[in-house]
C-alpha cells in the first residue's frame, strides 16, 4: 500500500474523542452500505440502491460542523446522510426492505426518507430539486428569525441542472443561510466531469450570483469539517448563501446495476489504497496514539453488532400492512390558528 | 465461520444470470472490496465484490456457467485455518417477501356513491350582501388569511412592487411589507421549489405563478416535491401551501398562454384541486386552500377575474373542499360544470329554458375532492347529462364523470353523457379560429338537445 502520509496534518486543535467519533460515524457508514448491498444482492432490497461507499468523511465532517436546529436535505445517495444526523440505523435499513419499521413506515425506500425529528428532509428522487427545496427551507428558518441553516447536498451531475442557477441567484438576492454542498465524486452516474462540463470547478459557478465559495478536500474529514464551520459561521451572520465543492470518490457504482465501464478497476484501486478518508482517521488515531489497534477493533466490533442489528430488524420487521396503501395521502384538513 | 457466497440481484430486475468469469481463484485472500467475479445480466457485464474478508474455500459454480439463478451459493469463503468443507449446507436466505397478496379494494378514493349529498347553504339566509369582482374577493381572502396567520406569505412574480400582475395582490406589500410579500425573480421552477422546502420549515407559502402556463416549468416540484412528501415521509411532514393564479385561455394570446389544467391537476393523489366560478367561492374556497395542510392547486381564470358577484358580507366565510353547488334548479337535464365553463352552463340554461327545457346546472368548484354524490343524486333525477369545461377533451374532467356515472347510475340514464370541451387543437391566434376551438354556449344548448331527444 501506498498512502499518502497523513503526518503532516495537524490535529492538535482535534480532540482524541472527536477523532474516535468521526472514524466511528465513517465506519458506521461504510459497513452499512456494504451490508446493504449485501441485502440488496439477497434480493431483500428492490429498486434502485445509491451506496455512500469513500464519500463518508464530506457528511460526517459537516456534521460536525452542525448545532441543534440545522437542517439538512440530500438526493438519493442518501443514507450516509441519514446516519450521519444521528437517524437509527435499524429505521433506514428497514425502509431500505420496505418494510413498518422503516423511516417512512417502507413507503419511501432507499431515495425517500425523512426524519422530522432529526431535520432530515430527504431523500429526493429527482435530480437537483432538493437544491430549491434546501433553499426554501432556509428562507423559512429566516422568515422566523432563528439561526439554523440547511445543508444542501448535491453533487457534480445535479450542478448542470437549470434550477441550481435560479437557486443561487435567489439565495444569494434573499441572503438565505443554506450551504450548498456539492459533492463532486467526478462522475455523474457514468459520465465524468470532463465529458459533462468544460468548466473546471463547480463552486466558481457562484461568483456569478455573489455567492463565495471553495473546494474541499473530502476525503479528510478534518479539512471538511473546518470548512464547513467557515460556511457556518458565514450563513449564521447572516451574510448568505456559501458553497462548498467537496472532492471526494465513490467506489461503488451509480447504482446497484452499474455496468462500471466508464472508468478502470485501476482507478477506483488507487483512490481505494491512497485515500481512503476512514484509513486516514486511523492512521492518525494510531500515530497519535490516541487509540491502540485493540481499540479500534474494538469500535469494529461495535460497529459491526450495530449493523448486523439493523439488518436483522429489517429482514424481521412485517411488510406495512395492506391498508397503510391509503394512509398519509392527505394531511387532517385545516391550520390551527395563529393569529399573527 | 465460512459463510457462502450467493449469486448476487444486480438490477432491480434480475432474476438469473451468467457467471460470465470468475477473478480470483480456490486458495485467495480477498478482502471487502475485491471484484470476485464478473457476472452478465440482461442489461451489462458488471463486477461483483466482495463483502466481507476471507480465503476462497471453493468455486461452486463454473465461469461461463448461465442461468445462475439469483441468491444460488456460487463460491464458499473460509477463515484462515479453515476447511472448505465447513461450509454450511446450503440454505437459501429468506428470500425477499411476494407481493402477490392483492391489494384492498380503495377505500375511499372512489367517493362511495352512498353518502347523501350536501347542499346546505354556504352561508346563513339573511347574512348581508356586498358586491364585489373576483379579483377583489381573492385579494380580500389572502388578506384575512394573512392577518390571521404570520406563517401566511405570498411569492411570486410581480406580486409586491408592480402590484400584481393581473392586480390580485394589489396593496398587499404595502400592508404586509417585503418580508411577507415576495417579489421573485423569474424562475418558476426555482421559486416552486423554494416554496415548497418553506412550506416543509413551518410557513404556509401562497406561490403565485403569473399564469399556470409558466408552472409547466415547475410542475415537477408540484408533483413530485409537494404532493407526494406526505406519503414518502409516512405521514411525518406534508407541503401546506397553496399554488395559485390564471389557467386557462384568456384573449388573443396564443397557444402557448391558451391552456386550462384542470384535468392535469385532478389527476395527482396528494394534490387538492380548486376551480372557481363566482366571486364567493373564489373568496371562501381560497380561505379554505390556505388553512388546509395540504397542496392545493387554485385554478383562477383570467377573464373572470373582473366579474362581479354577490358575496357574503360575513367574518371568516369559507366554502369546504368537495361541496359542489346547484347553482340552478332543474328537472330535465344535468349541466355539470366549473371554472369559466359555468358562464356556458348557465347561458345554455338560460336559452334552454326559452324553450321549455329546465337544466339543473352544477358548479363543482373543487375537482379533486369532487363531489360525485351532488352530481349522481342530481342525474338519477334528471336521467340525464351534459359536462362543459374548456379544456381539452382527451381525458377530461368530463370523461372522468361520464365513468363514473355510467359505473354508480347506469341505470338513470335515458341518454348517453356527452362531454362539451374546448376543441382538440393547439390555441389559434385569428379571433375567428379562437372562438370556434372554445366551448361556447350554443354548443351546450346542441348538446343538451340531443340528450333530450328534442
Amino acid at each position: 500500500m501506498v498512502r499518502k502520509p497523513a503526518a503532516k496534518q495537524s490535529t492538535s486543535n482535534v480532540s482524541k474523542d472527536e477523532l474516535l467519533k468521526y472514524y466511528r460515524d465513517m465506519l458506521l457508514i461504510r459497513r452499512f452500505e456494504e451490508k446493504a448491498g449485501q441485502l440488496y444482492g439477497m434480493g431483500l432490497i428492490g429498486g434502485f440502491c445509491h451506496l455512500y461507499i469513500g464519500q463518508e468523511a464530506v457528511v460526517v465532517g459537516l456534521e460536525a460542523a452542525a448545532k441543534e436546529g440545522d437542517k439538512r436535505i440530500t438526493s438519493y445517495r442518501d443514507h450516509g446522510h441519514m446516519l450521519a444526523c444521528g437517524m437509527d440505523a435499524r429505521g433506514v435499513m428497514a425502509e431500505l426492505t420496505g418494510r413498518e419499521g422503516g423511516y417512512s413506515k417502507g413507503k419511501g425506500g432507499s431515495m425517500h426518507m425523512f426524519s422530522k425529528e432529526k431535520h432530515f428532509y430527504g431523500g429526493h428522487g429527482i435530480v437537483g430539486a432538493q437544491v430549491p427545496l434546501g433553499a426554501g427551507l432556509a428562507f423559512a428558518d429566516k422568515y422566523l428569525g432563528n439561526d439554523n441553516v440547511t445543508f444542501t447536498y448535491f453533487g457534480d451531475g445535479a450542478s448542470n441542472q437549470g434550477q441550481v442557477y435560479e437557486t443561487y441567484n435567489m439565495a444569494e438576492l434573499w441572503e438565505l443561510p443554506v450551504i450548498f454542498v456539492i459533492e463532486n465524486n467526478q462522475y455523474a452516474m457514468g459520465t465524468s466531469m470532463k465529458r459533462s462540463t468544460k468548466s473546471t470547478t463547480l463552486f466558481g459557478r457562484g461568483e456569478a450570483f455573489g455567492i463565495p465559495g471553495e473546494q474541499v478536500d473530502g476525503m479528510d474529514v478534518l479539512a471538511v469539517k473546518a470548512a464547513g464551520e467557515k460556511a457556518v459561521a458565514h450563513c449564521r451572520a447572516g451574510k448568505g448563501p456559501y458553497i462548498l465543492e467537496v472532492m471526494t470518490y465513490r467506489y461503488r457504482g451509480h447504482s446497484m446495476s452499474d455496468p462500471a465501464k466508464y472508468r478502470t478497476r485501476e482507478e477506483v484501486q488507487k483512490m481505494r489504497d491512497e485515500r481512503d478518508a476512514i484509513e486516514h482517521v486511523r492512521e492518525l488515531l494510531l500515530q497519535g496514539n490516541h487509540a491502540t489497534e485493540d481499540d479500534l477493533k474494538a469500535i469494529d466490533k461495535e460497529i459491526k453488532d450495530i449493523v448486523n442489528d439493523s439488518a436483522e430488524f429489517a429482514k424481521e420487521s412485517p411488510e406495512p400492512a395492506l391498508d397503510e396503501l391509503w394512509t398519509d395521502i392527505y394531511a387532517a384538513e385545516t391550520s390551527a390558528e395563529t393569529t399573527a | 465461520m465460512a459463510t457462502e457466497i450467493l449469486m448476487p440481484a444486480l438490477s432491480p430486475t434480475m432474476e438469473e444470470g451468467t457467471l460470465a468469469k470468475w477473478l480470483v481463484k480456490e486458495g485467495d485472500t480477498v478482502k471487502s472490496g475485491d471484484i470476485l467475479a464478473e457476472i452478465e445480466t440482461d442489461k451489462a457485464t458488471m463486477e461483483f465484490e466482495a463483502v466481507d474478508e476471507g480465503i476462497v474455500g471453493r468455486l461452486l459454480v463454473a465461469e461461463g456457467t448461465q442461468g445462475v439463478k439469483v441468491n444460488t451459493a456460487i463460491a464458499v469463503l473460509v477463515e484462515e485455518g479453515e476447511s472448505a468443507d465447513a461450509a454450511p449446507a446450503p440454505k437459501a436466505e429468506a428470500a425477499a417477501p411476494s407481493a402477490a397478496e392483492p391489494a384492498p379494494a380503495p377505500a375511499q378514493a372512489a367517493a362511495p356513491s352512498a353518502p347523501a349529498p350536501d347542499q346546505s347553504p354556504d352561508w346563513p339566509e339573511g347574512t348581508p350582501m356586498k358586491t364585489m369582482t373576483v379579483r377583489e374577493a381573492l385579494r380580500e381572502a389572502m388578506t384575512e388569511e394573512m392577518e390571521r396567520d404570520e406563517t401566511v406569505f405570498i411569492m411570486g412574480e410581480e406580486v409586491g412592487e408592480y402590484q400584481g400582475a393581473y392586480k390580485i395582490s394589489q396593496g398587499l406589500l404595502e400592508k404586509f411589507g417585503p418580508r411577507r410579500v415576495v417579489d421573485t425573480p423569474i424562475s418558476e421552477m426555482g421559486f416552486a421549489g423554494i416554496g415548497t422546502g418553506a412550506s416543509w420549515g413551518g410557513l404556509r407559502p401562497i406561490v403565485e405563478f403569473m399564469t399556470f402556463n409558466f408552472a409547466m416549468q415547475a410542475i415537477d416540484h408540484i408533483l413530485n416535491s409537494a404532493a407526494k412528501t406526505l406519503y414518502m415521509s409516512g405521514g411525518q411532514m406534508g407541503s401546506p401551501m397553496v399554488f395559485r393564479g390564471p389557467n386557462g385561455a384568456a384573449a388573443r394570446v396564443g397557444a402557448q398562454h391558451s391552456q386550462d389544467y384542470a384535468a392535469w391537476y385532478a389527476q395527482i393523489p396528494g394534490l387538492k384541486v380548486v376551480m372557481p366560478y363566482s366571486a364567493a367561492d373564489a373568496k371562501g374556497l381560497l380561505k379554505t386552500a390556505i388553512r388546509d395542510n395540504n397542496p392545493v392547486v387554485f385554478l383562477e381564470n383570467e377573464i373572470l377575474y373582473g366579474r362581479s358577484f354577490e358575496v357574503p358580507d360575513m367574518d371568516d366565510f369559507t366554502i369546504p373542499f368537495g361541496k359542489a353547488k346547484i347553482v340552478r334548479p332543474g328537472k330535465d337535464v344535468t349541466i355539470v360544470s366549473f371554472g369559466i365553463g359555468m358562464t356556458h352552463a348557465l347561458d345554455a340554461a338560460e336559452k334552454l329554458a326559452e324553450d321549455g327545457i329546465e337544466a339543473e346546472v352544477i358548479d363543482l368548484r373543487t375537482l379533486r375532492p369532487i363531489d360525485y354524490a351532488t352530481v349522481i343524486e342530481s342525474v338519477q333525477r334528471t336521467n340525464r347529462c351534459v359536462t362543459v369545461e374548456e379544456g381539452f377533451p382527451v381525458c377530461s374532467i368530463g370523461n372522468h364523470l361520464s365513468a363514473y356515472i355510467m359505473e354508480n347510475a347506469f341505470d338513470y340514464l335515458d341518454a348517453p353523457v356527452i362531454n362539451c370541451t374546448g376543441k382538440d387543437v393547439p390555441m389559434p391566434y385569428a379571433a375567428n379560429l379562437e372562438k370556434h376551438a372554445l366551448i361556447t354556449a350554443p354548443e351546450v344548448v346542441e348538446a343538451v338537445k340531443k340528450v333530450t331527444y328534442r
